[in-house]
């Protein structure tokens, strides 16, 4: 557990000292969002409808910005090898990495997502739902991203890959996120959805780090 | 299934486009795959030979 | 006698089982996947004639939507391909990273490309049915958008094989990739069945199809098992190539009547 913390500050640190790096991806969540209203029109009642999905994707888009940032930089130097010969199991190690990119992208998104609901003209309970969705959804992201992260490490056009592998996998929890917004809004309540998500987020935390680690073993052949 | 005449089968009911459109890339696609898989296979051969030659003659130099 | 001091022969016992391993070799099973080929492609056009008869001949006229219902005798084997290639797929996949075997790594790389093929397929067909009988060439239904969302994890794992130089990382990634795939496929089926029946009013499905009359069934088996048994051969075809350029090098494959000069 301690080593796990550790990690975590470690990569917090880091984080901090090119924090360009981690407002960029908040920027883009903030000009993504913002481009839908002006793509479709600014007719509150529109706006009210699709914003769930699109904040939701939003945030799905700037999560899988900040994805390679993960592990490339450790791969890069070989501190990532040096994890995968410690003592310490090497799931444990990326469980405080995971922690880490939740908490440098996704939480932001999770603060920042009311604020740009009020652009949508989302009443209290609906950013309530949204903002909750987020909590929970948003490290489900980075646990599943972290798996794409570990198996593109190092090859060509990761980027675009990681997406490409990424994406599929994140739509489950942009329905349920974005369909416990509009359960809301339509009366019907949220807890389903919202249930569901922290079964994903349950399912991910147990059976996510097992495939990153496989993952990454693999990549430091 | 009785069909008036060839005219009639091929129409489809008013369909054709759909039914043929649809039979058709499948047909198309079946036909496709084995004809590319054959140009693959034709292609790394060429190079296996050429490499067999290669070192054939290599060993007939040295 | 010398002969004496000689160590005994094999054990029968051991005998057996290196005959069941001798083929999880790529030089024993290359000659092996050749012989099996003709069979597999025969059978395809065996059911396919029938198939293709039953489609057209005796299956009868639809009460609802006349002759366009059709369609279903290649839509439906493609969907069912495409699923049943990924498991397979993803099943030869997780063999070859359990037991570290090269061979069976080939076989996931052999059947990607046809499964994504199938995919296609399935949505191609699908939008040929849709566009008559509900007016859209593309309809949200949870079938049809899970079945593209498959499409994806297909192009993603061919990808992914794509981008990785050394085949075994490949391999080994590609099978993370699958399994992960192949575990949440029923998760995104979930998913997308709950946010259909949330969005869509009406109950517009592609999954209740006319109903069945005994020959329609008969017909849609048919067409799936001749699509099955051209999938085993093209997948046979292609891992013979997958092995021929990656174990190039060998000296068997030197060997070979179609190689030697």
């Amino acid at each position: 557990m301690k080593a796990l913390l550790a990690v975590t500050r470690r990569d917090l640190l880091l984080a901090m000292r090119r924090k360009s790096e981690v407002l960029t991806a908040l920027f883009f969540f903030v000009i993504v969002t913002s481009l839908f209203p002006l793509g479709i029109g600014p007719e509150p009642a529109l706006l009210r409808k699709i914003a769930p999905g699109v904040l939701w994707v939003g945030a799905l888009l700037a999560t899988m910005l900040g994805l390679q940032r993960m592990f490339a930089a450790d791969h890069a130097d070989g501190t990532l090898e040096q994890m995968a010969l410690s003592p310490t199991p090497l799931a444990l190690l990326v469980g405080g990495k995971n922690l880490a990119h939740w908490l440098v992208s996704g939480l932001p998104l999770v603060v920042l997502a009311p604020l740009l609901g009020l652009q949508f003209d989302l009443d209290a309970g609906s950013l309530a739902v949204l903002t909750l969705g987020l909590l929970i959804g948003t490290p489900v992201l980075s646990l599943l991203g972290a798996i794409g992260a570990a198996l593109t490490l190092g090859v060509r056009g990761g980027g675009v890959l990681l997406s490409l592998l990424v994406l599929p996998l994140f739509i489950p929890t942009l329905i349920f996120g974005a369909g416990a917004v509009h359960a809301h809004q339509s009366g019907l309540g949220a807890t389903g959805h919202l249930s569901l998500l922290a079964a994903l987020l349950a399912l991910s935390l147990f059976f996510a780090p097992w495939a990153t680690t496989a993952a990454l073993r693999i990549a430091l052949e | 299934m009785n069909w008036g005449g060839p005219a009639e089968f091929f129409a489809m009911g008013g369909y054709a486009l759909y039914v043929w459109g649809s039979f058709g890339v499948v047909a198309l696609a079946l036909i496709a795959e084995p004809l590319m898989l054959a140009r693959r296979r034709s292609e790394i051969l060429r190079t296996l030979r050429r490499n067999a030659m290669a070192d054939r003659m290599d060993q007939e130099s040295s | 006698m010398s002969t004496a001091l000689r160590s005994p022969p094999v054990m029968p016992m051991q005998d057996r089982v290196i005959h069941w391993f001798r083929f999880a070799s790529p030089a024993s099973f290359y000659p092996l996947a050749g012989k099996m080929m003709p069979w597999f492609w025969a059978l395809a056009a065996i059911f396919g004639a029938a198939g293709l008869y039953i489609s057209f001949f005796v299956a009868p006229t639809d009460a609802t939507q006349g002759e366009g219902y059709r369609i279903i005798f290649v839509h439906v084997p493609a969907s069912w391909l495409s699923m049943f290639i990924y498991m397979v797929m993803a099943a030869w996949a997780g063999i070859g990273l359990a037991l570290n075997a090269r061979l069976s790594g080939m076989m996931a790389q052999a059947l990607a490309p046809t499964g994504a093929l199938m995919a296609f397929l399935s949505l191609w067909t699908g939008a040929f049915w849709g566009k008559p009988m509900w007016g859209t060439w593309w309809v949200w239904d949870a079938r049809l958008t899970s079945e593209l969302i498959l499409f994806f994890l297909y192009l993603g794992f061919i990808a992914l094989q794509a981008a990785i130089d050394d085949p075994r990382r490949a391999d080994k990634a590609g099978a993370i990739l699958a399994l992960v795939g192949v575990v949440n496929v029923p998760i995104i089926y979930f998913s997308v069945k709950w946010w259909n029946t949330l969005h869509q009013g009406s109950s517009v499905s592609m999954t209740r199809a006319p109903s069945m009359a005994q020959t329609m069934l008969w017909g849609m088996l048919l067409m799936a098992l001749a699509f099955w048994m051209y999938s085993v051969a093209v997948a046979l075809k292609r891992v013979r190539t997958i092995i021929l350029e990656r174990e190039g090098h060998a000296e068997w494959v030197r060997n070979l009547p179609e190689v030697k000069p």
